[in-house]
């Protein structure tokens, strides 16, 4: 991993303001990136999504941010009018969302929404944008990319509708992808199969990714360092491959209460929460 | 307890369940693991009479199932679906939907009832006149476990119980599971796409493509992952994570 800074958060805040009150989603959030793969990992509510959709500008209307720095190379991504925004949403950074079924337009061919995805940042007449188009479903590795070039996404499988959804989030180029539980929804073979294509691109194309997910052992396995966040804060950052050694009590009780292919049918450890774990 | 023969059903022309035979003991737990479109909930929902167009024999406590199914099939076995925020009524409170089986079936005693089947699962009373909105996801599941529950069933049929709860929640989940089914006797057959789960909680297993069953295991065969067919190993290997070599050897098995 170079050491070179993509992303720089410091202390993100995120509240949303609601009828029953202030909810802050987002607790001091700090870390770095670089071209590195970052798992995000956290139950319902603990504030992993937020983090990810604020970096891209994407919080609700009812949603305040504030952070002491939230910087992309040298664009300060707190303060950008919706044009600025333009130009770096898809262009530098883009997010792939969970679940193809509703995050493609329903009415549009496939092909002409990655055509749509590519011409909005790069001048290209049609033929080279839809040339270009083939060839990224070709590089998502879909057989036919010609047949599901004019499909509607209906007509595709839940793993190869998220197979275009990255093909589309990849044809601009970005530097940084937030992957926001890009697989959760497909089977298991099919969910790792879609992660080493997503692996290899970026890889490839020396993009760095976040990846946010609720599956600890996954994200471990397939990312350079993991951040645990509980409630709005990161209790723990560890290197992905020691997550063995994960010192916080939530981490390893997220761990030990999997249930384990070794014949034991004995309860499963309960995660007993702290309120001190809240409190950063 | 249950058993089944030869079972084949059809969704109109789609030939979805291919001669399936199960058999589960008294008080046993089987398990039925699968990928999407497999057919592994549509042996519960064949069983439970959700599917109209079967053959073959299925016998539940030595009694052969008709196409259709009475009263007394429903307080012997009852469902329990995937989705919480789905399978509960959302302007009814829990007391009202736990009270409804017991009116149906002529039980009486419903107060006394709501309030044990709530004990059962682990909720306290105060539960008992809310809303499921008011719920979050895990109590939600229990209040359909409470419901499935409130008739005295001897078999439950668990349809993906806990794959839209967060793995804290699972645990939980699973935990009460087998203390309900120690308890009360219960005999379980459980869908899931997990293996782990169906491991933990299941004495034997039956792996499922493409509405057949291509191998049957005991749990523990699956802890050791002695398992034969090409399909079963690719599910077993799998679960274990993200392995580059291994995501290359994957076939499709379309």
């Amino acid at each position: 991993m170079s050491s070179e800074t993509l992303l720089s958060v410091k202390n993100l805040e995120v509240t949303f303001n609601t009828p029953k009150g202030d909810v802050h989603a987002v607790r001091g959030v700090s870390f770095d990136l670089g071209r590195e793969r970052l798992g995000i990992v956290g139950e319902s509510g603990s504030g992993k999504s937020q983090t990810g959709r604020a970096i891209l500008g994407l919080t609700a209307a009812n949603g305040k941010i504030t952070a002491d720095q939230l910087k992309f190379h040298d664009v300060d991504l707190a303060n950008l009018t919706p044009k600025q925004w333009r130009k770096v949403r898809g262009a530098r950074i883009s997010m792939i969302m969970q679940d193809p079924k509703y995050s493609l337009n329903p009415v549009m061919t496939i092909g002409d929404q990655i055509i749509e995805a590519y011409r909005e940042h790069h001048k290209v007449n049609a033929k080279e944008a839809r040339h270009r188009a083939i060839d990224m479903l070709d590089a998502v590795k879909i057989r036919d990319p010609e047949r599901v070039f004019n499909s509607y996404p209906h007509e595709v499988s839940g793993g190869m509708g998220q197979r275009v959804m990255i093909a589309m989030m990849l044809i601009p180029d970005p530097e940084l992808i937030i992957a926001d539980e890009p697989t959760s929804a497909l089977d298991v073979t099919v969910q790792l199969q879609v992660m080493a294509i997503l692996d290899d691109l970026v890889r490839d194309r020396g993009m760095a990714l976040i990846f946010i997910s609720h599956d600890l052992q996954l994200v471990s396995s397939f990312c350079d360092r993991v951040l645990v966040m509980y409630q709005g804060h990161v209790v723990e950052e560890i290197k992905a491959s020691a997550l063995h050694e994960a010192k916080h009590p939530y981490t390893k009780g997220l761990l030990n209460c999997l249930p384990k292919m070794d014949g034991d049918h004995s309860d499963l450890p309960i995660l007993e929460r702290e309120a001190s774990w809240a409190e950063g | 307890m249950i058993e089944i023969n030869k079972l084949n059903a059809w969704f109109d022309d789609n030939h979805v369940l291919k001669d399936v035979d199960i058999k589960v003991p008294k008080n046993g737990s089987f398990g039925l693991v699968g990928e999407s479109g497999s057919g592994k909930s549509t042996v519960l929902r064949t069983i439970t009479g959700l599917v109209d167009d079967w053959e073959g024999q299925i016998l539940v406590n030595n009694k052969e199932l008709g196409p259709t199914r009475d009263k007394t099939f429903y307080r012997l076995a009852q469902m329990v679906f995937q989705d919480p925020f789905g399978s509960l009524h959302p302007r009814h409170t829990i007391d009202r939907i736990l009270t409804e089986p017991v009116n149906i079936h002529g039980l009486g005693d419903s107060d006394i009832r709501v309030v044990q089947a709530l004990d059962q699962v682990g909720l306290d009373n105060s539960f008992r006149f809310r809303y499921p909105h008011q719920l979050s996801g895990g109590q939600r599941q229990r209040v359909a476990i409470a419901r499935a529950l409130i008739l005295e069933p001897k078999i439950l049929l668990l349809d993906e119980p806990t794959s839209a709860l967060d793995v804290s929640i699972q645990a939980e989940v699973l935990n009460l599971l087998s203390r309900l089914r120690r308890e009360l006797g219960l005999t379980y057959i459980m869908v899931s796409h997990d293996l782990a789960v169906v491991a933990h909680m299941c004495d034997d297993i039956a792996i499922m493509n493409h509405g057949r069953i291509v191998e049957r295991a005991t749990a523990s065969q699956l802890a050791d992952g002695r398992l034969e067919h090409p399909y079963s190993q690719q599910l077993y290997k799998a679960a274990g994570g993200y392995d580059r070599a291994v995501i290359d050897s994957f076939v499709d098995w379309d």
